[in-house]
């Protein structure tokens, strides 16, 4: 630990002292003491490996904004790139099990370094920590929007009809890949990240389009 | 009128409904237990004010000379001007990285090997009570981390960065719980820490006592469980992004009393 710590503090004294002896201080570096500082701080555990610190474009680009807005030629590229990696179900069926699609949203584990394994089966859906989605469960997050009622208040009667498509298509792209649609969307992108299993998407599009699910009852 | 204070508390504490529900008299069961302990928090404060004087490790010395930034020995205000720079060691230190160096220098005890120690285990333990004695004694006063000196400026920048850094199988940052007032993940209120949370809440709040688990967590601990369940890997103890993150906060927090070492759920 103290190895690290004087190399990173030789990193620190350099960047401070090029700031220093420049005749106009130039700002130092922060970016890159951060890339070092990061590299030297962290270590692997269990299945959280390292390598989960590298990001790509679109977690770059929304962590340097910072939490604003970014422009809308940046964003819109982000979004487009990650409706590529969208893969509609192999069968052309969208609609599976709400009671299993509940049972998966109330779960929200999964990924952590205390978790033995990254299978699918191992992962939860999270939805509830952050989105309110039935009457009854009461502790709900609400970092996400409320989905209580998405189906019913988006007037889809049947799933399977022609009309229901627009709205099945986009919960099935939001749940895939939540930055096709909001290039720094808080949400993760449980298709393309490998969280859950085409199965086990189409049980949370059931719960949320699913006239007989909570979410619409 | 205090006590009555804290009981209440306790009580609302100990019947709070949680993620994982638990049955009234469960709850009760919690909190007559509590009040039987009275307050927890105070056990560890009370410990770690004895392992500050006690003569321990190879060298057999207390902690009675530790500089925690306002002068050898000097406790009261140090907590709620940490992390800062200190010169002997040429970097900004926390008051869990510097109890290490305090640790190393004046007792002889091998500052990694604590830090490999996972939570709540020997020195482990004994730095939990001793953060507990050191917040106590700012306990009302207000944050006030100093900003001066290029290094702290410079962990100021990059704890920013970290903070709002997006990664990991989740793409999770810091910021998605804590960027924005009032937001929960279920019942769990967030504090945003993006700016000043406001008196003891958020960074002028831990260490605490979590009624939960029994336990006394520092802020380390504390980042150490964000970070896992941000689905990040692991972030060393006391490590620079840690502190980094300290810094962060701590400044963001300017102008708020402490309460440290709160009671959380």
């Amino acid at each position: 630990m103290n190895r690290k710590h004087m190399k990173l503090g030789a990193v620190m004294v350099a960047a401070l002292a090029l700031a220093g002896c420049a005749a106009v201080a130039p700002t130092p570096d922060y970016d890159a003491m951060l890339q070092s500082m990061m590299k030297a701080s962290f270590r692997d555990q269990g299945i959280a490996k390292v390598d989960r610190l590298q990001q790509d474009a679109a977690n770059a680009q929304c962590s340097q904004a910072q939490g604003k807005d970014l422009p809308d030629a940046t964003a819109k590229a982000i979004e487009s790139a990650n409706l590529k990696t969208v893969k509609l179900p192999s069968d052309g069926k969208f609609i599976g099990d709400w009671k299993l699609g509940q049972k998966l949203a109330q779960d929200g584990g999964g990924m952590t370094w205390t978790d033995k394994s990254t299978d699918y089966s191992q992962n939860g859906g999270n939805c509830y920590n952050c989105h309110q989605l039935s009457k009854a469960e009461l502790s709900f997050g609400t970092i996400g929007p409320s989905l209580y009622r998405y189906g019913a208040n988006r007037g889809v009667t049947d799933p399977q009809s022609p009309t229901a498509k627009p709205i099945v298509e986009y919960a099935w792209n939001k749940l895939n890949n939540s930055k096709a649609t909001n290039a720094c969307s808080d949400m993760p992108r449980f298709g393309q990240a490998g969280l859950l299993s085409e199965a086990q998407l189409k049980d949370l599009m059931a719960l949320l389009l699913d006239p007989e699910s909570v979410v619409n009852r | 009128m205090k006590r009555l204070l804290i009981t209440s508390f306790l009580l609302a504490a100990a019947l709070g409904v949680s993620a994982q529900p638990k049955t009234t008299s469960e709850g009760i069961a919690e909190y007559r237990k509590m009040l039987a302990d009275g307050n927890p928090a105070e056990l560890f404060e009370a410990k770690g004010e004895e392992l500050w004087k006690t003569r321990r490790g190879p060298k057999n010395a207390s902690l009675e000379q530790c500089d925690l930034g306002q002068g050898p020995g000097k406790v009261k205000g140090a907590f709620v001007q940490l992390p800062r720079y200190f010169a002997d060691t040429n970097r900004v230190q926390d008051l869990e990285s510097r109890l290490l160096t305090c640790m190393q220098n004046l007792q002889g005890f091998d500052a990694a090997v604590i830090a490999k120690t996972p939570f709540g285990r020997d020195e482990q333990n004994n730095i939990e009570s001793l953060v507990a004695f050191i917040s106590t004694e700012s306990r009302g006063m207000k944050m006030n981390l100093p900003t001066a000196h290029p290094q702290e400026k410079a962990m100021y920048e990059v704890g920013k960065r970290a903070f709002f850094y997006r990664a990991g199988p989740y793409d999770f940052s810091c910021a998605t719980c804590h960027g924005e007032d009032g937001k929960r993940i279920r019942l769990q209120d967030l504090p945003d820490l993006t700016g000043n949370p406001g008196d003891g809440v958020g960074f002028a709040a831990w260490p605490a006592y979590r009624v939960g688990n029994g336990q006394l967590w520092g802020m380390q601990r504390r980042l150490n469980d964000c970070f896992r369940q941000q689905r990040f890997p692991y972030p060393g103890y006391a490590s620079d992004l840690t502190i980094a993150l300290g810094s962060y906060m701590g400044i963001n927090a300017k102008g708020a009393e402490s309460i440290a070492p709160a009671i959380k759920r």
